[in-house]
């Protein structure tokens, strides 16, 4: 058996910004519009033009650059790629090489090695079967999207797994969601993931040699690319094989992965700095309010509730992650009070409330007092956790409803023990189910739950699990 | 009363403001003029305007009326203002910027029918001025050349000898104006081709600072080294398109202008100004007759009142090998546009495409082009950049600083334009090291990014004439400080009185008629 191999990948993120215009002319951005009505002679490389630099593009570079905890250089300069091909009209993509305007930085436990400005290609439509360029019977170009702004965020190799790969993938896609900068769509093309990948003994701290994976359409398919690559890898090491550098495309579908193209085929593509540009110099005006623009990202926030309100990490994750929920539900605990622990709202606001909001053709969120109040009640045994859950569908359907008023009208105040309609109610069911309670006696402890049901039912929900059980059990003499 | 075409830029536009004379007549007699050239200076000219619809969308189709609205980047071509500083003046253009709807090739194949969405900056200012567009001047391919024999539609014929070349690459805007089929031109220095063409044809050419004129629509050769500048008869000419030409643009990032702009040169005299004479000019291989028109200027700057001072410029003798790594450089990119997709010539359409692009390639660029396309591919390319580009980078720097160090304790540096005086047709084209020696005395101000001027100085026999072959002009060459175009023109305007280069060569001169018909 060949020693262990660890996965190790690290990610190029594309993210297209939603300025109002392009990087380096004023065609507005677009998406879906008939093609090539969003040019001139600028974005479609006629001699003479020049770029000129995207200045809410810079703006959003920097809030992405703080977002990610990067330095921000104080002068970044362009370069020219030079490369020919149809979707790229000058020639050369202008993009910044050796001084990116972001530099190191780090999100979650991932670290950022940069993340740079540059702009979108346009493009390439093959008419014909293959679909590709080769065997197709014509091409036609659509440019549109050439010179939308784009920054390209690349981080270290520190991600050790596919899952691991698609879930910090998330995390920046909220992340860079929350600043309001992009769409961040993949099926769309706002956000494309790329994924550099290798394997190495376990243990090792050399890098082994990577393919790189390009456009995975959904974190699902970024997923299974790389794990299909892993395994791939892996394989060909174990039967003593050697991993070839070179690029790959993952077809979803059939699971297959293909060359791109070799090493040996790579572009040299000739960077030098882009002598129409001069460097990019934010102000200290820029950055400062790139800095208080800020709002608490993701990874603050989720690392915020762990600490301060004690959620475990996936719940405070899955809350961070959705700042209209991880408002809603900040405003409830702060209603709450002391009346429940911050754990128990949470529980309450990412089950029971989307369960009945889903339940409701996705209904609005109740308003935040009565949510507030349902919690305390159940939380003081006002009412059962059952009960409490067909208040909410009442809330759910009419969001200002007074929670006291619907647990009253409805009946569903919680039966307590001592007045002895409870006790009345479990020695019927008892009494209803001989061999339930034969079997509970002789020790099977799982029988209980038909006798519970029963109860249930009869009483509506409004009676306490806890209580029945200790009924059932007091009156079985155990 | 002289003829109209007798009168210089400033003075026919203060009659015709003054009503002096009819704007319809000059403009018609510059027309007429342009018409008849016969020294092959213009690819196009106001006479084919009629003949030509408006292309609005660069497509090379004509659109129906009513869709060539204006653009941010420029209305149709050049509608003159009605009134303004040169209100009524025909100006020629060179066939590097980019003029809506008038075919604009860059002297090169590869673009032949193309016809501009938009145009260039430099000429939008020139026309809200009130000029117009006379014609569009022949000139090097993209700009590559010395002598304008690289233009894809035949060379330039120099008017004071037609065996002769008149420079480059903006050899047609010179030959134009000395020939008397222009009062002024546009031109571009990349390295010296306003000044070397200036000098070659005995007029004054200017190239500005770096970033002074707008570079929005000159069609590219080297991005860091690209300048627009005008060619006229006389200083005072020069100035007053500087004026109107120069400023930021919003769509040139590395536009700055010239602060508080440009007024017409008065100055006299050359009291208490310092003139730097490099050192090296010492070693440097220039002919005897270019020498010695050199050494009578030094001497009437002498005289009226300035300083000379010996300087040196220790790296400037490196410029060319450093301007002949870096412009190709850009050039290599600047040119991989001109792919047959979107305009311009298209061969092998329906081959693959990457048959497509090489046999459009092959076709559409001359020699010339090719050579500096692979050498500046090479210079970049991954292994070779630090070797090359690096180093490059590094002279040029050196350079600056050399004259920085200069300019602390002169004025001005001054040299010869050229090394030679205009040469014949032929004689360099198969030697390109020796067409590029060409450049030596300009190329270092173009890797410095700062102003100079070619003056007309005096004439001198050419070495490779025979007995009795006609004297040509020789140019002189004042450079300046960054931003210090003002300051530069009062000294040319004050040196130009008195040397009387007009007076002196007298009716040798193609535009005063004497070779106008020869
Ligand atoms: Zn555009």
């Amino acid at each position: 058996m060949p020693e262990e191999l660890e996965a190790v990948i690290g990610l190029e993120i594309h993210v297209q910004l939603a300025t109002r215009t392009k990087m380096f002319c004023g065609c507005e951005l677009s998406f879906g519009d008939e093609p090539n009505v969003h040019t001139c002679p600028i974005c479609l490389a006629h001699p003479g033009v020049l770029p000129v630099p995207n200045e809410e593009a810079v703006r959003y570079a920097l809030k992405i650059g703080m977002a990610l905890g990067c330095e921000i250089a104080p002068r970044s300069i362009f370069h020219r790629k030079n490369y020919f091909y149809p979707d790229n009209p000058k020639a050369y993509q202008i993009s910044q090489y050796d001084i990116p305007i972001c530099g190191e930085g780090k999100l979650g436990d991932i670290r950022i090695t940069r993340a740079h400005l540059e702009e979108d290609a346009a493009k390439t439509i093959h008419v014909g079967e293959s679909g590709r360029i080769h065997g197709s019977a014509a091409s036609l170009v659509d440019f549109n999207r050439g010179g939308t702004p784009l920054v390209e965020i690349v981080t270290e190799p520190d991600l050790r797994g596919a899952a691991e790969a698609a879930e910090w993938a998330r995390l920046l896609r909220e992340t860079v969601r929350q600043l309001g900068v992009s769409d961040v769509n993949m099926e769309e093309g706002s956000l494309r993931v790329d994924a550099n990948v290798s394997v190495r003994p376990a243990g090792s701290t050399e890098l082994g040699v990577k393919t790189e994976l390009k456009n995975m359409n959904s974190f699902r398919f970024l997923q299974r690319g790389i794990e299909a690559e892993l395994e791939r890898q892996r394989e060909l090491i174990g039967a003593e094989g050697t991993v070839e550098q070179e690029t790959l495309h993952f077809d979803p579908a059939s699971g297959d992965l293909t060359s791109l193209r070799s090493k040996e085929e790579a572009h040299d593509y000739r960077y030098f700095p882009e002598p129409d540009l001069v460097a990019i110099a934010p102000t200290e005006a820029m950055l400062q309010e790139a800095r208080d623009s800020l709002p608490e990202l993701p990874a603050a926030r989720t690392a915020r509730y762990e600490a301060e309100l004690g959620l475990d990490e996936a719940q405070a994750r899955l809350l961070a992650g959705d700042p209209d929920q991880a408002a809603y539900f900040e405003a409830v605990v702060a209603a709450v009070g002391e009346a429940a622990e911050p754990r128990v709202v949470a529980n309450w606001v990412t089950g029971d409330l989307t369960a009945a909001l889903r339940a409701a053709d996705d209904a609005e969120r109740p308003a935040v007092q009565p949510l507030a109040d349902l919690i305390g009640a159940v939380a003081s045994k006002q009412v059962s956790h059952a009960g409490g859950k067909q208040v909410l569908a009442i809330l759910v359907a009419d969001g200002d409803a007074d929670v006291a008023a619907v647990i009253e009208r409805e009946g569903l105040a919680q039966m307590g023990g001592d007045d002895g309609e409870l006790a009345g109610i479990v020695a019927a069911a008892i009494e209803a189910d001989p061999a339930a309670a034969e079997q509970i006696r002789s020790g099977n402890g799982k029988a209980i739950g038909a006798i519970v049901g029963a109860v249930m039912r009869e009483t509506k929900g409004r009676a306490d699990g806890g209580e029945v059980n200790r009924l059932i059990r007091e009156q079985l003499g155990l | 009363m002289a003829e109209l075409t007798d009168l210089t830029v400033a003075e026919a536009a203060a009659k015709i403001a003054a009503g002096e004379i009819s704007a319809e007549e000059y403009g018609a007699a510059w027309r007429a003029a342009a018409a008849a050239d016969e020294l092959n200076a213009y690819l196009w000219t106001a006479e084919h305007a009629e003949s030509l619809e408006p292309d609005w969308n660069g497509d090379g189709e004509s659109a129906p009326a009513g869709e060539g609205e204006a653009t941010p980047y420029g209305s149709n071509a050049p509608a003159p203002a009605e009134s303004g500083p040169l209100a009524g003046v025909p100006i020629a253009i060179k066939d590097i910027f980019t003029t809506q709807g008038i075919p604009t090739t860059a002297g090169s194949r590869i673009l032949e029918g193309y016809r501009p969405p938009y145009t260039a900056t430099a000429v939008r200012k020139l026309t809200a001025a009130g000029a117009h567009v006379l014609g569009k001047t022949n000139m090097d391919e993209f700009a590559m050349g010395s002598s304008n024999e690289n233009s894809g539609y035949g060379p330039v014929l120099n008017p004071w000898d037609r065996g002769r070349v008149p420079g480059g690459s903006s050899g047609g805007s010179a030959a134009a104006v000395a020939g008397g089929l222009a009062p002024a031109a546009l031109g571009t220095d990349t390295g010296g081709s306003i000044r070397q063409p200036a000098s070659l044809c005995g007029i004054v050419g200017l190239k500005p600072t770096y970033g002074a004129i707008s570079r929005f629509g000159m069609i590219a050769f080297a991005s860091s080294l690209d300048q627009c500048g005008p060619f006229t008869r006389d200083v005072t000419d020069a100035a007053l398109l500087l004026g109107v030409m120069q400023g930021m643009d919003q769509l040139d990032s590395t536009s700055v202008g010239i602060e508080g702009g440009i007024e017409l040169p008065t100055r006299e005299d050359l009291a208490g100004l310092r003139f730097g004479v490099p050192r090296e000019l010492g070693e440097a291989t220039l002919d005897a007759g270019v020498r010695a028109v050199f050494e009578a200027t030094v001497a009437r700057i002498e005289e009226l009142g300035g300083q000379i001072v010996e300087i040196t410029l220790p790296h400037a003798e490196h410029g060319i090998s450093a301007y002949y790594v870096l412009a190709p450089a850009e050039a290599s990119s600047n040119l991989a546009r001109f792919d047959g997709v979107r305009y311009g010539l298209r061969e092998a359409g329906d081959a693959d495409l990457v048959e497509m692009y090489e046999t459009t390639r092959s076709v559409g660029f001359g020699p010339e082009v090719k050579r500096r396309i692979m050498l500046g591919t090479y210079a970049l390319s991954s292994g070779y950049y630090d070797a090359y580009y690096g180093q490059a980078q590094k002279v040029r720097t050196r350079i600056a600083q050399d004259f920085d160090a200069a300019f602390a304790d002169v004025d001005f540096v001054i040299t010869p334009t050229s090394p030679s005086v205009a040469f014949e047709l032929g004689a360099k084209t198969d030697d390109p090291l020796a067409m590029y020696m060409n450049d030596f005395f300009t190329v270092p101000m173009s890797l410095a990014g700062i102003p100079a001027i070619a003056l007309p100085a005096g004439l001198a026999a050419p070495e490779d004439g025979g007995d009795g072959a006609p004297r040509l002009p020789v140019g002189f060459q004042i450079a300046a400080p960054a931003f210090a175009e003002q300051k530069l023109l009062e000294a040319a305007h004050a040196l130009e009185g008195a040397l009387g280069f007009e007076a002196a060569a007298g009716d040798a001169i193609p535009w005063k008629g004497g070779a106008r018909h020869a």
